[in-house]
This record gives C-alpha cells, sequence and structure tokens, in this order.
C-alpha cells in the first residue's frame, strides 16, 4: 500500500479532530442538537483515518518499504515478522502514532456507547477528547512525522534497537498506552463537566468505567514493563526507579485514587471537586510521563531519540492541557455544588485517608523525579535521587494505605463502627501473625522488618476474602442462605476484594524478593560449579547459536538441589549484527513463585565468563498480584450494574420512522 | 492516479462524516434534568434488587431511598439550563467549512508535507522487478546477495566497488577492491580503485597502504595518469613540492592535450608553484618541444595525428563551424586536398541551413583553391 494514503490520512484526521474540537462545543454552547451529534460522527471518522494512518504505516514495516524514513531507521528486512510488526511502535515517531491511535479508539468507544448520557456533556466531551487528538497528531505531523520518505531508497534497514527485539514490545508500549490514554476519558469527562459548569450525576457513574479500564490497563502495563527489564536488562532488577517507571508510577498513584473517590462520588454524592481534580491530575501526570519519556529530557532506552524542538512541542501541548485544565478547574469548581456528608470514620473517611495517601504517593515520586531535572536546569548542578529516597516515602505513604486497605470495606458508608470492623478483621490478624512467625522461622538471616511486611501481606489478602465472607454473612447465616448472598452480590465487590488481595499478594514478593533473595557473581570455567539459594549450578558447555538476524553465545548451566539432578538453564549474550549490539538474555528457572536467574556476562581474559546468578524467592508474586489487580479491575468494570442501570433516553417513535422510511 | 482516487475518496468520506448529522431536522436536545432523573430512577431500582436480594438491610435500603428521594426533589427543582436552539446558520457554517474548508486546508497541509509523486517501493517487489536503472541500492544489494553465495567471484567485487564509491560507502569499496585483487590479480584500474577507497576512508591523506596501492598500479602500466597523479600529491603531502612538480609535469606533458585530467593538473601544479604547461588549446608546451625535436618524418606523423584527433572529435560532434574551417585548412596545408574537399563537403552538410557559415565555408574553399 501507498504510504502517502497513509500520510494524507493523518493529515485528514488532523482536520477531523480539530473540526471534533469546535463544531461540538459550539452546539452545546449554543444548544444545537445537530451540531453536537457531529461529536460522535467526528471522533468515529477521526478513530477510522488514524486505523487507517496506522494500519498503512505497519504495511510498510511488514513489507520493508525503504522509501520510508521511518522504516529504513527502526526495521531490518531479516527481522522475525512479528518484530517486524513491533517495530511500528519501537520508534519515537511510531509510538506516538500509536499514542493517538489509542486515543482515538477511546473516543470512538465514548462515541458508540454514551448514546444514553445527556447531549451537551456527551458533546463536550468528544470536543475535549477531539483537542487532545488535534494537538498530538500536530506534534506528529511537524516534528515526528513517520511518513516522510527517502530518495533513492536504501536497500536495507538500520534493525530496531536490539533490546526492543522481544515480545515485551509487542505487549507492554501497546498496555501502557491504554492506560495512560485511558485517562483523557476521564480528563475530557472533567473538564466538560467544567465548561458546564454542572455535574450530571450519570458523570460518575461514566467517569468510573472509564477510569476503572484505564487503571487495570496501567497497572498490567507497569507490570509488564517491570517483567520485561527484569529478564531483558540482565540485572535482575524488577523496578529501578527510574525517572521513566516514575513517569507510568505517577498517573497510576493518581489513578488509583481516582477509580476510590468516584465510588464515593457515585455512591454518596460527594467528592465532587475532588474527583473532577484527580480526573485531571492522572491525565496530566500521563501527559507528564509521555513529556519525560518522549521530550529526550530523559535518556533511557524509551527516549528513542533526542530532538529539542520535539521537547519544546510536548512542553506546550502539556502547558495547555494541564494549565489550561487547572485554570478552568479555579474557575469553575467553586460553581460545582458540594454533596454529601459523612463522618470521619465511615467508608467515605477510609477512601479520603487512602485519596490523601495515594496522591502524597503521587506527589513524592513526582518531586524525587522531577527535582533533580530541574535543579539541572536551573544551576546545571547534577544529583541523583534514588532508590533510598523512593523506598522511604513511598513505602512510609503506602504502609498505611496497605494497613488501612482490609478496614475499607468493612466500614458502612456515611457512619461505620471501627472496632466492629476491627473485631472482624481478627481472624486475619491472626493469620497475618502466623505467616510473619513463619517467615521468621524459615529465614531467620533476613532483615528484621521482613516478617512484618509478611505479616501486612497476609493481612490484606486474608482480608480481602474476610470482606467477600462477611459480605456473604458467612457463619452467621445457613449456608445456603450464604451462597444465595455470595452469588448475589455485586461483580464490583468480588473485583474490589480481587484487587486488594491483588495488592498483598504483589506486596507479598516484593517484601520476599527484597529481603531474602541471594545473589552470586563469579568468574566460570567450563565444568566449574557454583552455588546460589541451595541450587548448586555447572557451566555444561558454552556454545554459539545463529539467529535470524543475531548471533547467541550460549551458556548451558546443569542444575542440581540437594544431589538432585534439574535439569539445564540456558543464559546467552546476543549480538545483533545489523548496530553490533549485544544484548542479554538471561536463564530463568520459575519454581513455584521463585526463580533461578542466571545472566552471562563479559568473557574473562583467563578464559572464564562473567556469570551474575540470583535465587528471588517468590519474586514472581509481584507480578501476579499485578495482573490480580488489574483483573479485580476487569471485574468491577464488567458489573451489571453499570450498563443494566444506565439511563435510557425517551425516544420518540417519529425518531425511527425516517429509519423505517430509508429501508422500505 | 491511484493515490489520487483515493485521497479523494477518504476527503469525500471525512466530508460525510461532518455532514451526515446535520442531515435530521430533528434539533432536539435532551433534558439534562431529565437525564439525572433518570439515573436517580436507575439506582432506587438498584436499592430494590439489593434489597430484595438480602445484600442490605431494610433500614439501610430506607436510608438511600430517602437520599436518593432528596436528590430527585433537588435537580427537579433546578432551573433548566438548555434551550433546545434551531439554526439553520449553525448547519451552514459547518456544511461550509466541511465542504470548502476542510479539503483545501488538507490538502495544502498534504501537498505541504507529504510526497505524492513517490509510489510505494516494498523490497520484496523492488528485489524482484526487473533492474532499474536507478534503483542502485537494490543492484548493490543484489550483488551482495550473490556474493554471499559465491564469495570467490572476483568479478562481482570489481563490479561493486566502484559503485560502493560513488554512494559513499567508503569501507565496502576497500574491502570489495582489496577481494578483486585478491581474487583477480593486481591490475592498474582495481589498484588504483583500491588506493583512490583508501584515500577517501582517509580523507584526502595518501596514507602508505594507498601509496602502495598506486605503486602496485604503476608497476603493472608506468603510464597509468591515475597512480601518476596520486603519487604526485603522496609526494605533496611528503613535504616534496618539487619531486610533485616533476611528477605532475611529466604528466601533464605526456598526456593528451585534451585529456580531462589536465585542469587538474594545472591547479595542483599552480598548488606547488610549478610552471602550469600552456591552456589545453592546441598543442601544449612540451608538445610543441617534443616536436622540435623530431626528425620531418616524425613530425609529420604528430601533425597528421593531432588533425586526425581534430576529425574525429567533429565526427562525433560537428557543430563548430571554426573546427571545420581548421580542419580544410589543415589537409590543404598538408597537402591532401581530396580530404580537405571532403571536410568541405561535411561542412556543408552539416550547415545546410546556416547562410553566414556556408558563406564562410564558400570563401575558405576559394582561397584554398578547392572549388566551390
Amino acid at each position: 500500500m501507498n504510504p502517502e494514503i497513509g500520510h494524507y490520512a493523518l493529515v485528514l484526521a488532523l482536520g477531523l479532530a480539530l473540526l471534533q474540537t469546535v463544531i461540538p462545543i459550539w452546539g452545546a454552547k449554543v444548544g444545537d442538537a445537530a451540531l453536537m451529534r457531529t461529536g460522535s460522527s467526528l471522533a468515529l471518522a477521526f478513530c477510522g483515518f488514524v486505523m487507517l494512518a496506522f494500519a498503512v504505516l505497519t504495511v510498510a514495516y511488514v513489507q520493508s518499504d525503504f522509501s520510508v524514513q521511518n522504516v529504513v531507521e527502526n526495521s531490518h528486512s531479516l527481522k522475525p515478522l512479528l518484530y517486524r510488526i513491533t517495530g511500528v511502535w519501537g520508534n519515537h515517531e511510531g509510538s506516538m502514532l500509536l499514542w493517538v491511535l489509542v486515543l482515538a479508539i477511546f473516543g470512538a468507544m465514548v462515541a458508540l456507547f454514551s448514546g444514553n448520557l445527556p447531549a451537551t456533556l456527551r458533546a463536550n466531551v468528544l470536543g475535549v477528547q477531539g483537542s487532545v487528538g488535534a494537538a498530538f497528531l500536530l506534534f506528529i505531523l511537524l516534528t515526528s512525522n513517520p511518513f516522510l520518505r527517502v530518495v533513492p531508497a536504501p536497500a536495507e534497514g538500520q534493525d530496531l534497537n536490539p533490546i526492543l527485539q522481544d515480545i515485551g514490545l509487542a505487549i507492554h508500549p501497546p498496555l501502557l498506552y491504554l492506560g495512560y490514554v485511558g485517562f483523557s476519558v476521564t480528563f475530557s469527562f472533567a473538564v466538560a463537566a467544567l465548561i458546564d459548569g454542572r455535574i450530571d450525576a450519570a458523570w460518575a457513574r461514566w467517569v468510573r468505567p472509564w477510569a476503572l479500564a484505564a487503571w487495570a490497563f496501567l497497572t498490567v502495563g507497569i507490570a509488564m514493563g517491570s517483567y520485561w527489564a527484569y529478564y531483558e536488562l540482565g540485572w535482575g532488577g524488577w523496578w529501578f526507579w527510574d525517572p521513566v517507571e516514575n513517569a507510568s508510577l505517577m498517573p497510576w498513584f493518581a489513578g488509583t485514587a481516582l477509580i476510590h473517590s468516584a465510588v464515593v462520588m457515585e455512591k454518596r454524592d460527594a467528592l465532587k471537586v475532588w474527583t473532577v481534580l484527580l480526573a485531571i491530575l492522572a491525565f496530566s501526570l500521563s501527559l507528564l510521563g509521555t513529556f519525560l519519556v518522549r521530550s529526550g529530557v530523559l535518556t533511557s532506552v524509551h527516549a528513542f531519540a533526542t530532538d529539542p524542538t520535539r521537547g519544546v512541542f510536548i512542553l506546550a501541548i502539556l502547558i495547555l492541557f494541564i494549565g489550561g485544565s487547572l485554570a478552568l478547574f479555579a474557575l469553575r469548581a467553586p460553581l460545582l455544588r458540594q454533596g454529601g456528608i459523612f463522618a470521619p470514620i465511615s467508608r467515605e473517611g477510609a477512601l479520603v485517608l487512602n485519596n490523601l495517601l495515594l496522591t502524597a504517593s503521587a506527589a513524592a515520586v513526582f518531586i524525587g523525579t522531577l527535582y533533580p531535572l530541574a535543579l539541572e536546569a536551573w544551576d546545571g548542578s547534577k544529583i541523583t535521587v534514588g532508590a533510598p529516597y523512593f523506598n522511604l516515602t513511598v513505602g512510609a505513604l503506602m504502609l498505611p494505605v496497605v494497613f488501612a486497605m482490609p478496614f475499607g470495606p468493612m466500614l458502612a458508608w456515611k457512619r461505620g463502627d471501627l472496632a466492629g470492623a476491627a473485631q472482624r478483621l481478627m481472624t486475619a490478624f491472626g493469620l497475618a501473625i502466623l505467616a510473619g512467625a513463619i517467615g521468621l522461622y524459615l529465614h531467620g538471616g533476613g532483615p528484621a522488618l521482613a516478617p512484618l511486611g509478611v505479616g501486612l501481606s497476609v493481612f490484606v489478602i486474608i482480608g480481602a476474602i474476610v470482606d467477600i465472607a462477611e459480605r456473604g454473612a458467612v457463619g452467621r447465616v445457613p449456608l445456603a442462605t450464604s451462597w444465595a448472598r455470595l452469588r448475589g452480590l455485586p461483580r464490583a465487590s468480588y473485583g474490589a476484594a480481587l484487587a486488594h488481595a491483588g495488592v498483598g499478594i504483589c506486596l507479598l514478593g516484593i517484601v520476599a524478593e527484597t529481603s531474602w533473595n541471594s545473589e552470586r557473581i563469579a568468574g566460570v570455567k567450563l565444568g566449574e560449579s557454583f552455588e546460589v539459594g541451595g541450587y548448586e549450578l555447572t557451566l555444561a558447555r558454552v556454545e554459539p547459536r545463529n539467529g535470524p538476524n543475531y548471533r547467541d553465545l550460549v551458556g548451558v548451566f546443569a542444575v542440581r538441589h540437594g544431589g538432585v539432578d534439574e535439569g539445564t538453564i540456558e543464559s546467552a549474550k546476543r549480538l545483533f549484527t545489523a548496530r553490533n549490539m549485544p544484548t542479554t538474555e538471561a536463564g530463568i528457572r520459575t519454581m513455584w513463585f521463585s526463580q533461578l536467574y542466571v545472566s552471562l556476562g563479559e568473557e574473562l581474559p583467563n578464559g572464564a565468563i562473567g556469570v551474575r546468578a540470583y535465587w528471588k524467592p517468590l519474586v514472581t508474586l509481584i507480578w501476579i498480584g499485578s495482573v490480580i489487580m488489574a483483573f479485580g479491575g476487569a471485574l468491577s468494570l464488567s458489573d451489571r450494574r453499570l450498563r443494566v442501570g444506565a439511563p435510557r433516553p425517551a425516544k420518540k417513535p417519529r425518531v425511527i420512522e425516517p429509519k423505517m422510511a430509508a429501508a422500505e | 492516479m491511484l493515490l489520487w482516487t483515493a485521497i479523494s475518496l477518504m476527503t469525500g468520506a471525512a466530508i460525510l462524516a461532518v455532514l451526515w448529522p446535520l442531515r435530521s431536522r430533528d434539533a432536539e436536545v435532551g433534558s439534562a434534568v431529565e437525564a439525572d432523573i433518570a439515573v436517580y430512577r436507575d439506582q432506587l431500582a438498584e436499592i430494590e434488587r439489593d434489597r430484595a436480594n438480602g445484600l442490605i438491610g431494610e433500614a439501610e435500603g430506607e436510608a438511600a431511598r430517602a437520599e436518593l428521594g432528596r436528590r430527585i426533589l433537588r435537580v427537579a427543582g433546578e432551573a433548566e439550563l438548555l434551550r433546545p436552539q434551531r439554526s439553520d446558520f449553525h448547519r451552514r457554517t459547518v456544511a461550509v467549512i466541511a465542504l470548502v474548508l476542510l479539503p483545501v486546508a488538507a490538502g495544502a497541509t498534504y501537498l505541504a508535507l507529504g510526497s505524492p509523486q513517490l509510489g510505494g517501493q516494498p523490497l520484496a517487489a523492488r528485489l524482484e522487478g526487473a533492474p532499474q536503472q536507478n534503483d542502485v541500492a537494490i543492484l548493490i544489494r543484489k550483488v551482495e546477495t550473490h556474493l554471499e553465495a559465491n564469495p570467490q567471484d572476483g568479478r562481482g567485487y570489481e563490479v561493486v566497488a566502484p559503485i560502493y564509491m560513488r554512494i559513499g560507502r567508503v569501507d565496502d569499496a576497500v574491502r570489495a577492491w582489496g577481494n578483486a585483487i585478491r581474487l583477480l590479480g593486481s591490475s592498474p584500474q582495481r589498484q588504483t580503485g583500491l588506493g583512490e577507497a583508501l584515500l577517501s576512508q582517509s580523507g584526502g591523506v595518501v596514507t602508505a597502504d594507498a601509496k602502495a596501492a598506486f605503486q602496485q598500479a604503476l608497476a603493472d602500466d608506468p603510464s597509468d595518469p591515475k597512480a601518476r597523479y596520486y603519487l604526485g600529491l603522496a609526494a605533496e603531502q611528503d613535504g616534496k613540492p618539487q619531486e610533485a612538480a616533476v611528477i605532475w609535469t611529466r604528466l601533464a606533458a605526456e598526456s593528451p592535450a585534451d585529456a580531462p585530467w589536465q585542469p587538474l593538473l594545472r591547479t595542483a601544479l599552480a598548488r606547488v608553484g610549478a610552471e602550469p604547461p600552456p591552456p589545453a588549446s592546441g598543442p601544449s608546451a612540451a608538445d610543441v618541444a617534443a616536436a622540435q625535436a623530431m626528425s620531418p618524418e616524425q613530425r609529420a606523423t604528430m601533425v597528421r595525428g593531432m588533425v586526425e584527433g581534430l576529425e574525429q572529435r567533429l565526427a562525433q560532434d560537428g557543430n563548430d563551424i571554426d573546427g571545420w574551417l581548421r580542419l580544410m585548412r589543415a589537409w590543404s596545408v598538408l597537402g591532401d586536398t581530396a580530404k580537405a574537399k571532403a571536410a568541405a563537403g561535411d561542412a556543408r552538410a552539416q550547415f545546410a541551413k546556416d547562410d553566414g557559415a556556408l558563406g564562410r565555408i564558400d570563401a575558405l574553399s576559394r582561397e584554398l583553391g578547392l572549388g566551390s
């Protein structure tokens, strides 16, 4: 397919996005239904053209059309098909296009599934959504155009950054963008409400599913990014407090706060202004993340290219949307009527506590990430804010959040009974102490806080189970009644419990991995053995292997545990020939939830090969817990009440008549 | 053509997306208050369901119902914020934007950014397609693929090496020339090719390797002008301008006057402060000096050679009236009247439509007594 078609589709999409920004909001302003209706068709057309552009670029990659600059710079004809496809977004231009594609899909979904939303709200939401699309398309076309051509076309491309030639690239960025950009919808809702000067009753119940969807995607996206870094970088670390990681963590904190405050708003009509602010903040932090990653302010594997004009452009977008929405908020928020009142000890109170601590965490990460950048911009001095700062601040803030987590769902709305909740959580508390003791017994050598951490994790997991059991009144009423009650429980309740349990599971993984992991760095010759975490590894052989566009040097290790043969682990150093760049392909053996991790280093002068080996107890729980969290979000999202309960507009027969006439 | 069809269709679809919602005359806006109340009604129904399932108690249900009731009352009391409007002015404005502004702006933006003259060039199609003259990259790639399979094919390297040089892949050119020499043996052309590639690689410095290549070329063919020129350059870079001047002066003297490298030599000689030979038109000073040292027979042969050179040049490109007149006069002076007449005839045929030129040819014919 001719790449020019994609280029024109992108230009046309920009035009449509600009119209989508202007016409529906104008219609809402003057109360013209026809104008407001254009929002939906424009959003759909916008999505269609962006999809077309993306498809054309993908075809160019698959067919290795080296007359397209972007393909030349990031592809290679020998690359396997999967990486030719993922290479589309494995670079700056393409990843921005993916960003806009996700935005367009969300916009189209709003257009499709908002039939029962008040017309003005829908028009304003789509208008704001269109403005975000227009800004980013303008950015793409002017500074990061993936459709620029080269004459004459080279016969071969420069290949994709080897670190990105991994299945992770197929999963991590799309999920992360679904999360980042998903918050654009809640942002649009918030700004639309501010433009309108009133918040409809439907507002919260419309915002919550979008926030949940975005949050769930973001959760999995971050987790997958973490796992990818874990196995690809060869250092066995799963979180580095790297600014790019922090950039995704900030909107996650804000989004987590948002899904909780939206509950309060939906159920109790309270915290309206706060929820609007959170919706703005969540997306603002997503934009900030995009800025940090895409502007080249940070140099990392994510900053595919650095170009000052891009940075300035994104900064302008940032200022326009964050500044604009916050200004609008300052102007209009006082007009929004505050809702229901509640006692400090209540479900609402617990959620407010959660919100405060989560936003404080976001602020802590924000400061730790941006302070060094600001300082460097100010007087050129370079400082590093590292793991100790983040562990201390975020850790201290998350500890009460996690501890309070099981209490929240136990409290009643409006006014709750803390003592009662504590009583019901006694089982969880007892089991937590037991788990801590077991941890202490098994791993006496670890840090003193480790058993406490294990106890806390178990408290949260059991607390989630207790929550569901309490709702079913298990043990207090006959079993059949409990069963009926449990079956009648809304999926949102199960979703919440599952997500909370996921937090506990994730925390358990974090505590176990950081406290009790063991590491071994050794220079090993053929036939030599070393021991890590109770496993004996022997370097059995080293052999070269050839891949399609790389060469592997594979080290095969025989694994023995307690004298029993446990098979082999293969770990490789991979050299990508086109860029002459090496990557490590760590050998990982999963045993239950723990992992044995082996990565190859340099060959040493004495003929030995450098090996880093780690024993990581329960490490997989970190990602399993995250996926469970996201799954809980998805379950809550599928709650029937969000669909059946949505208002249906009273359609008059004469609306249908013209359609029937057309059908005849 | 296909591209423009696609662009037209896409533009049409985009315009339709704007106009479609405008077609209906129905301009009624659902009331926001109605929507709110509908939401509260749904919430009431949900409370009922939960109570029926035993998920919430009687009292809790009652409290929730009371609160929802309060919300409904409050919303119902709010003034209607929106008065539905219907305006043909709005529709017309939007229609004009969609029909005129959108296509014009999109078209102009695309023409500014895009490359409509280029088609898609999938690699497979380029590799399979007929070898086009202009797709050098693909030709190289094909040769490379061939050489990967037949690494002992020296001719392949020899073919691809100059192309590498032309597109600036100097390192590859060095390798290719090296392979060509290894497989096919040394030749002046290959050695100078290698030398030039090495020269580009080192940014214009005649390195020891490059010098060795040029010397080898000269060993194979002592008259090779390229190798001699670059060896002169090597001498200049070694800080021996006199030596360079000697080499270049001899090269200039021994080369035909119209050799393409003569201007280059003059510049080089001027650079090292040597006397550049006289301009290329006419015999060079060296030629004249050589001619004076010759026997009359030799001189005649040399002059004859020069005249034949002129004749050949005019046979290829006859549009030079002065050249023709010089040729007629030369043959006449050499005593070859037949050839002089033939030249006059050819010149007349060449300038059949040019009266001024014909006049000059006739005048010279008369002067030389060739008849007319």
